[in-house]
């Protein structure tokens, strides 16, 4: 499978929440064949802040319309100039990369997103859907601002939200969530989102026996293995997150099966 | 068609371009973008005696036009490269150079000696400016006794071309050149990263696992022109310049502080193509200003 760098060309700038955007491009030639999980590494256009590409999940490909879409949360400025794109602006991204979700799977899988941690979850859900799959999909945020693409995720899967400050759907973390409590009769469980919540994800699946993977958001440089920056301590040592991941079975991460803060390892001065 | 060719000390390329060791992967990273063989030369991520795991993440932060890193030379050993890498790197028809590592003599000293022996790594290039390891890298390239000690023993086992990296993080690079010189290098290649910091104000911590890191990128070509001018002027050997190369004018304004060849590090991460872009703008660059060489170019300053 081969990786490509094309001039994609923005047709659509939807903004479906205060801080999101999603941008549909469409590709100069035949998309190559993307898997969900897998991600691009965009340049941000004439920008002296931005050096490097930033990577983003894929969020959704159109085949018959020759479109890829990403989901953008500004947070930064690279982000922030991506976000504010108009239509007609040529957008460069190397994909598709990484190694994605595992498909095969029997019947009921959960889907969970946390913020932007939804973004790869569209095309997974889409996916599976397309292979006969019935999608069950937990959706949280900090409030209901956090809480995009529901409608989208609605057509493809039984979708269910949750917020910190009880602003739309159950209120807590997602993994106080009623659908929780009846996580054992799942078979796996997908996630995507911050580290602290993919840990208690991981952490709850573990309990209920339940097969787990989740989509890590390290940073990178290259994204294609080269620079070696973005790794995570897996029980085979340190491994590249863009290219042995970003999706990881949390059994292959060490320091992943017992309760713990969000690890930080820059000391304090 | 002007000629790209040009030589360092036994080496001849097919044109001056390289990729600078830790950027380029082992090369394979890049060959869905790229034909490999139309580069001048690889200089392959560095190898160590043992397998080292590097540093803990956080290993790199984006700066203004740069990057930091503190990857702290993770790779799978000497014994895994001559396994499992070398054959691999057989297939790619220009120059492999390997990058040689190590915390003390001893080590460098055996890798060299191993890679004396694979026919298709054509030349070493000693690392002795590594910013990121607690032991050896950056410590024998910033003293003018261990930059000769560690240069005359690797000299003793290693017969064809060799290639010392210079660290830019030393009061006179000038002086370090002249003892690499003196230690039997064949050609130097300068300049690795320089420390730096970075700190993220609103976790008041630094950005980096490590605290400092290695600067690289666009940042730092002026400190490397700079550089790669002293020490050209300074010593009789063929130079390979480095820091912040983005485009076919970066390379040229080397060309013509000194350098007979350049490597291009960082630039690699944002356009993958970047290299084969540089080739094509030498090229464009000669036939524009009616040279018939590179060579015709060096050292004009």
């Amino acid at each position: 499978m081969s990786k490509v760098i094309h001039d994609l060309i923005i047709l659509e700038n939807r903004q479906p929440g205060p801080e999101y955007h999603v941008l549909v491009c469409k590709a100069p030639e035949t998309l190559p064949v993307c898997y969900p999980g897998q991600f691009a590494e965009v340049a941000v256009p004439s920008s002296t802040h931005a050096f490097l590409r930033r990577p983003f999940s894929i969020h959704n490909v159109d085949y018959q319309n020759n479109t890829i879409s990403f989901l953008i949360k500004m947070v930064g400025q690279g982000t922030r100039t991506l976000g504010q794109l108009p239509t007609g602006t040529v957008l460069n991204a190397i994909y598709p990369l990484g190694k994605g979700f595992s498909l095969n799977q029997a019947e009921p899988v959960l889907l969970v997103g946390g913020g932007c941690g939804i973004a790869p979850l569209l095309f997974l859900a889409k996916t599976l859907k397309l292979n006969g799959y019935t999608v069950h999909c937990l959706l949280g945020g900090r409030s209901a601002d956090d809480l995009v693409e529901i409608p989208e995720f609605r057509e493809t899967a039984e979708v269910y939200l949750t917020t910190e400050d009880g602003t739309q759907g159950e209120k807590g973390f997602v993994t106080q969530h009623s659908i929780f409590r009846e996580l054992a009769g799942f078979t796996r469980v997908f996630a995507c989102g911050p580290e602290g919540m993919l840990r208690a994800v991981a952490l709850a699946s573990r309990a209920a026996g339940v097969s787990c993977e989740v989509s890590l958001e390290n940073n990178m440089a290259c994204g294609i293995g080269a620079c070696l920056c973005c790794v995570v301590e897996t029980r085979k040592g340190n491994r590249c997150v863009c290219t042995e991941g970003p999706v990881f079975n949390v059994l292959d991460l060490k320091g992943w099966e017992s309760p713990q803060e969000v690890a930080d390892n820059c000391p304090v001065i | 068609m002007p000629d790209l060719s040009t030589t360092l000390h036994q080496l001849s390329l097919k044109n001056p371009v390289m990729t600078a060791s830790g950027t380029f992967g082992y090369g394979k990273e890049f060959s869905d973008f790229i034909d490999l063989a139309s580069l001048g030369g690889i200089i392959v991520k560095a190898t160590t005696s043992e397998p080292r795991e590097g540093n803990p993440y956080p290993r790199m932060a984006e700066t203004a036009s740069g990057m930091l890193n503190s990857v702290g030379l993770q790779n799978k050993g000497l014994d895994y490269f001559v396994k499992h890498i070398y054959p691999e790197l057989q297939q790619i028809n220009t120059h492999i150079i390997a990058n040689v590592s190590g915390s003390t003599i001893e080590g460098y000293v055996e890798v060299a000696e191993k890679m004396a022996g694979l026919d298709h790594i054509t030349a070493i290039e000693l690392n002795i400016s590594c910013p990121n390891v607690k032991q050896g890298g950056m410590a024998f390239g910033t003293s003018v006794t261990s930059a000769l000690e560690v240069t005359r023993a690797v000299r003793k086992v290693y017969p064809k071309t060799l290639i010392v990296k210079l660290s830019p993080n030393v009061t006179s690079i000038v002086d370090i050149a002249r003892a690499v010189a003196d230690g039997g290098a064949d050609v130097l290649s300068l300049i690795n990263t320089l420390l730096a910091m970075a700190i993220d104000a609103e976790k008041r911590r630094p950005v980096l696992s490590t605290v400092t890191g290695g600067l690289s990128g666009p940042a730092v070509k002026p400190v490397a022109l700079r550089m790669v001018w002293q020490v050209s002027k300074a010593v009789k050997l063929p130079v390979i310049g480095i820091g912040g190369i983005c485009n076919a004018t970066d390379a040229i304004e080397f060309f013509l502080a000194g350098a007979s060849a350049i490597q291009v590090g960082t630039a690699n991460f944002i356009n993958p193509r970047v290299t084969t872009d540089i080739i094509k703008g030498i090229e464009d660059y000669l036939l524009r200003h009616n040279l018939q060489t590179v060579r015709e170019l060096v050292g004009s300053i």
